[in-house]
């Protein structure tokens, strides 16, 4: 198969079936989209919430489907995390809030994991067929032990100055946008604009990076 | 196997980088707006590098009711409008869009025209109506006329998230072909199926395999 062969797998009968459960409800799923309905209109709580419930699946769903590919799945499956996170919410426009919020964001996933797959030498077709597995089976993986965020801030030093202190003083002092804008003497929407072009170039960073 | 590089530490702190830049998303932000505004922009562009360079044809008007006319006009029109909805789908990172069906319908549209000519027209001019008097105007020209909107329907699918970017961008390609195709089977005056079907999907194809190709490299994400 050819790299892009190996992302273009096509849908089998159970997705159909799968995506007809998630239609109807599976609980889980309709949260998740009702809380990005809500982010969607500005809500930063629901947001929150909403990356922080989806990142443990997206862990298990990143470890199961890379554990195919070969040895040493736990360290790319966190990169993985990573990808799939910052791509949801570059590429959240795309989530038609009609549709379900599942298969979307699985498919985020899938193409992120595979994408990894390919750049870490894995064995990309068969990460590709292990994404079909369905969300609703997949328990939680909780994230491993917290340490210091030394290569988030390795990242962070290549941003220009105003860009590098927005994101500090969000991500590592764990401020808010308002007490960050008033720490650094701008206003909230420079912030915002910061925060959106740093994610940016972090996503390009991280791909580049391998 | 290169190392990896990146701590658990920073997914929460990427999470906390991530919630505080939500907020709306605009209307226009979103795929099928982006890319009608794509369309459209592009479109127009070519309109007025037409109008420059090459102009409608004499006595377009009359010329609109020959049926030979008609069925130029509509086969661009109809590739046209079902490229332009698989290019929406094929933008979703879920991987809708087909472009098979649309291939057979185009196809069998083109066929149907062929058949009808071939049925109409004694077979001694079959190759000079294939042929035609301006053939390399053809395949320069469409081409040409699909650059403006092929370049703005990559930028609106780069902005979004499609699960299969060379098939996206064959799509993005057939559309703008086929806005090319439309352009200038205004002008040209080689009116006959055997032509449109040989020079005119020449230069589509020619145009589709451009988007595919450009696709591949520019619609990763």
């Amino acid at each position: 198969m050819t790299e892009t062969d190996a992302r273009e797998a096509p849908s089998d009968a159970g997705e159909a079936d799968r995506d007809a459960r998630e239609t109807h409800g599976d609980p889980r799923e309709t949260r998740w989209a009702a809380l990005m309905r809500a982010a969607n209109a500005g809500d930063e709580a629901s947001y929150g919430r909403l990356l922080r419930e989806i990142a443990p699946v997206l862990r298990a769903f990143a470890r199961r489907a890379l554990a195919r590919g070969g040895r040493g799945a736990d360290a790319d499956a966190e990169d993985a995390v990573q990808d799939t996170l910052l791509a949801i919410h570059l590429k959240r426009a795309t989530w038609d809030e009609a549709r379900p919020f599942g298969p979307w964001m699985r498919a985020v996933a899938r193409h992120k994991v595979i994408d990894l797959a390919r750049r870490r030498g894995r064995d990309a077709a068969r990460v590709a067929t292990a994404t079909i597995d369905d969300l609703a089976d997949i328990l939680p993986a909780p994230a491993p032990d917290l340490r210091a965020g030394t290569d988030l801030a390795r990242h962070l030093d290549a941003l220009p100055p105003r860009q590098r202190e927005a994101v500090r003083a969000i991500t590592l002092d764990g401020l808010s946008v308002r007490e960050a804008a008033a720490r650094l003497g701008v206003g909230e929407g420079a912030v915002r604009v910061s925060l959106h072009r740093s994610l940016k170039a972090l996503a390009r960073r991280f791909a580049d990076d391998d | 196997m290169t190392e990896r590089s990146r701590t658990p530490g920073d997914t929460e702190a990427l999470i906390r980088a991530l919630g505080a830049s939500g907020g709306r998303v605009p209307a226009l932000a979103r795929p099928g707006p982006r890319l009608a505004l794509g369309l459209a922009g592009g479109a127009f562009v070519s309109l007025l590098v037409f109008l420059a360079v090459l102009g409608p044809r004499p006595e377009l008007g009359s010329a609109l009711f020959e049926p030979r006319v008609i069925f130029k006009l509509v086969v661009a029109l109809a590739l046209g409008a079902a490229a332009a909805v698989a290019a929406r789908l094929l933008a979703q990172p879920e991987g809708y869009g087909r472009l098979r069906p649309l291939a057979l319908g185009v196809g069998l549209l083109v066929v149907a025209g062929v058949a009808a000519e071939l049925a109409v027209v004694p077979a001694s001019d079959w190759a000079a109506r294939a042929v035609g008097t301006n053939a390399v105007a053809c395949l320069v020209s469409i081409p040409l006329l699909a650059l403006a909107p092929l370049a703005a329907l990559l930028a609106a699918l780069k902005g979004a998230a499609p699960a299969r970017p060379r098939v996206a961008g064959l799509a993005a390609g057939l559309a703008a072909g086929a806005v090319g195709a439309l352009l200038y089977a205004s002008h040209c005056q080689d009116d006959s199926p055997l032509f449109v079907a040989l020079w005119y999907g020449l230069a589509v194809a020619a145009t589709g395999a451009a988007g595919a190709a450009a696709g591949t490299r520019l619609l990763r994400w």
